[in-house]
């Protein structure tokens, strides 16, 4: 039987994208939304119920959908470039500090009563954004020894200034009185907000750092061989790790500033890839993107569903869920050369 | 032909390699011998580009072909020129032995990697010609470091390029692979006329198979020739520290060193 990669996962990231739009606190049955498809195609104007349904499409389920699909992507697509990058199973879009870095920025805004206007709605994600960045930054530039950046300096500067970072944040929230509860769901993965601002804005990075990042699969391949074999076959390797790790960073951060820190996906994701189809990079990357996004829609409609009306942060979800269905997934691979 | 001209090379304040000149000709295999620390590694590593020399020149001469600077080129372009053969060490076991080899084309392929027919009739020569064709859809990890040895062998040659560097490329291999190798690579130099400089450090099985040696101690150049030159009793000594007599070899045209035990 021919082992078709993208078709199959195509067809799961389809499947996911289906139950996410249907299920909320107000099902809408798959019929109908094949209705709607319909009628929007057509023009037409609906009646109740299709028109209610439509009301909460387009207002919530579609960009809440569209949203979490980006945030998959880009913790998937840069997980499996991370994992690349630095030739270790255990990386993961965290390794350098972009969660400790954005979770001190959201918290940092989360500290201060901003109104309710459009920026007061931003502050959190952009400081988020930039804490993250910030944080990259800085320890790229501790790494740095002349002209290269060694990969054990950045993950041991990663882990340094993440502890760093985490102490900070946690000294924070201990110290505030009303902003606790919010900071907690938003370390573990919340997305309280609505409509299609928090999309159109993580958009342009997004399509910036995953872009360059589908582009790296074959210079991913050759840097599993390492930095000296790499540049003997011809790749310009301080060049291409810069930016690759800049764009994986870009990508994790724009999904992290809306959608808080979620774990496991980034992990797990690429390993899964890896183990069903192989490890050539040029596969690995949008294959990790497409399930990335449809294992994180999966997790978001468990979050909803499970102690509905109230939501979990879904980053319990792909924490309690992932880690046993990657074990399992383990356990049964029969190639123990898939790494 | 591969001319390194006055060639140094300091890590930090220390210097390991001084005013190296060598010349390697097209068609012939050049062995680089010397005791270990002496600097064969660098040596390599300093032509290929991957640490940065402090002085002196390296250059590719083509009798149809103006004299290309090597340190003047980007790495696709130097990896047009010059291919090299590492150590069949912590290679990444999850390639298979045909994707490995494919990877050697990189230096004529896009940013994306993709491959044309030309550039597998052009792997699959390489694989024939280290007798590895039929290991293909293997995965590396599962071979042995004979057999990987020949994979990251037809890497090099599928890469096309008139010279060819092995560092140590024997070292981790049992004796039969040490000769089949050495066979393997004496034979393709001579046919497809590639300029080969190989790092050894087995005396004996470079006096077998190199038409010229030099030896290397503490970072100098200590003498070039062919392995009768190289191979006397004062240099190996001196070099080695270790007393030792040279002998012909019972069979074949070459000197035999033999360490002298008192």
């Amino acid at each position: 039987m021919k082992i078709r990669p993208y078709l199959y996962t195509l067809l799961f990231l389809l499947l996911a994208v289906v139950l996410s739009i249907a299920i909320g606190s107000v099902f809408i049955p798959p019929g109908d939304l094949g209705r709607i498809l319909i009628g929007w195609l057509n023009q037409a104007t609906f009646s109740e119920p299709l028109k209610t349904f439509a009301f909460i499409l387009t207002g919530i389920r579609l960009p809440r959908t569209v949203l979490i699909l980006l945030t998959g992507a880009a913790l998937g697509g840069s997980g499996a470039a991370y994992q690349g990058l630095f030739r270790n199973p255990l990386a993961d879009p965290y390794l350098i500090g972009v969660a400790s870095g954005a979770g001190l920025g959201a918290v940092l805004a989360m500290s201060v009563k901003f109104s309710y206007s459009f920026w007061g709605l931003m502050a959190v994600p952009a400081a988020a954004f930039i804490g993250a960045l910030l944080t990259v930054f800085l320890v790229y530039t501790l790494a740095r020894v002349g002209k290269t950046v060694p990969t054990t300096n950045l993950i041991l500067a990663g882990v340094a200034f993440g502890s760093f970072a985490t102490a900070i944040t946690t000294y924070l929230m201990l110290r505030s009185t009303g902003e606790l509860h919010r900071a907690i769901a938003w370390l573990n993965g919340g997305s309280s907000q609505a409509g299609w601002e928090p999309v159109l804005a993580m958009l342009p990075f997004l399509a910036i750092g995953l872009g360059i990042l589908l582009l790296s699969g074959h210079a991913l391949n050759l840097l599993q061989f390492g930095d000296d074999q790499a540049q003997q076959m011809g790749l310009p390797v301080m060049r291409v790790r810069t930016l690759i790790l800049l764009a994986a960073s870009l990508a994790t951060a724009a999904a992290v500033s809306f959608s808080g820190i979620i774990g496991f996906i980034g992990l797990i994701v690429p390993h899964v890839m890896r183990l069903w189809f192989g490890a050539d990079y040029r596969r690995l990357l949008p294959l990790s993107l497409i399930g990335g996004a449809g294992a994180l829609l999966l997790a978001d409609v468990i979050a909803r569903s499970v102690m509905a009306p109230q939501e979990l942060p879904v980053g319990i979800v792909t924490a309690l869920v992932g880690a046993p269905f990657f074990l399992w997934v383990l356990r049964r691979a029969k190639n123990q050369g898939y790494w | 032909m591969l001319k390194i001209e006055g060639l140094s090379v300091s890590y930090g304040p220390r210097r390991v390699l001084y005013n190296i000149s060598l010349e390697v000709i097209s068609g012939e295999v050049l062995a680089l011998i010397g005791p270990n620390g002496a600097g064969k590694s660098t040596l390599v590593r300093a032509v290929s580009g991957v640490i940065p020399v402090e002085s002196g020149g390296i250059r590719s001469d083509d009798i149809n072909r103006p004299s290309v600077n090597l340190l003047s080129l980007s790495p696709m372009q130097r990896a047009r020129s010059l291919a090299v053969v590492p150590q069949a060490a912590s290679m990444p076991p999850a390639f298979t032995v045909w994707e490995t080899v494919l990877m050697g084309r990189t230096p004529h392929l896009n940013f994306l990697g993709q491959v044309s027919a030309k550039d597998e009739a052009i792997a699959r020569l390489a694989l024939q010609k280290v007798d590895a064709l039929d290991l293909s859809e293997r995965r590396v990890g599962e071979l042995s470091g004979g057999e990987q040895q020949r994979v990251l062998l037809a890497r090099a040659l599928a890469q096309s390029t008139p010279i060819l560097l092995l560092d140590e490329p024997t070292s981790n291999l049992d004796l039969h692979y040490q000769v089949s190798f050495m066979e393997t690579v004496s034979a393709l130099a001579h046919q497809d006329k590639l300029a080969v400089l190989v790092a050894l450090h087995d005396l004996n099985l470079a006096a077998r198979y190199a038409d010229r040696m030099a030896l290397l101690v503490d970072g100098e150049i200590k003498a070039t020739g062919t392995p009768r030159q190289v191979l006397t009793p004062e240099l190996i000594s001196m070099a080695y520290h270790l007393p030792v007599q040279v002998i012909p070899h019972p069979y074949a045209d070459a000197p035999l060193v033999l360490p002298v035990n008192n």
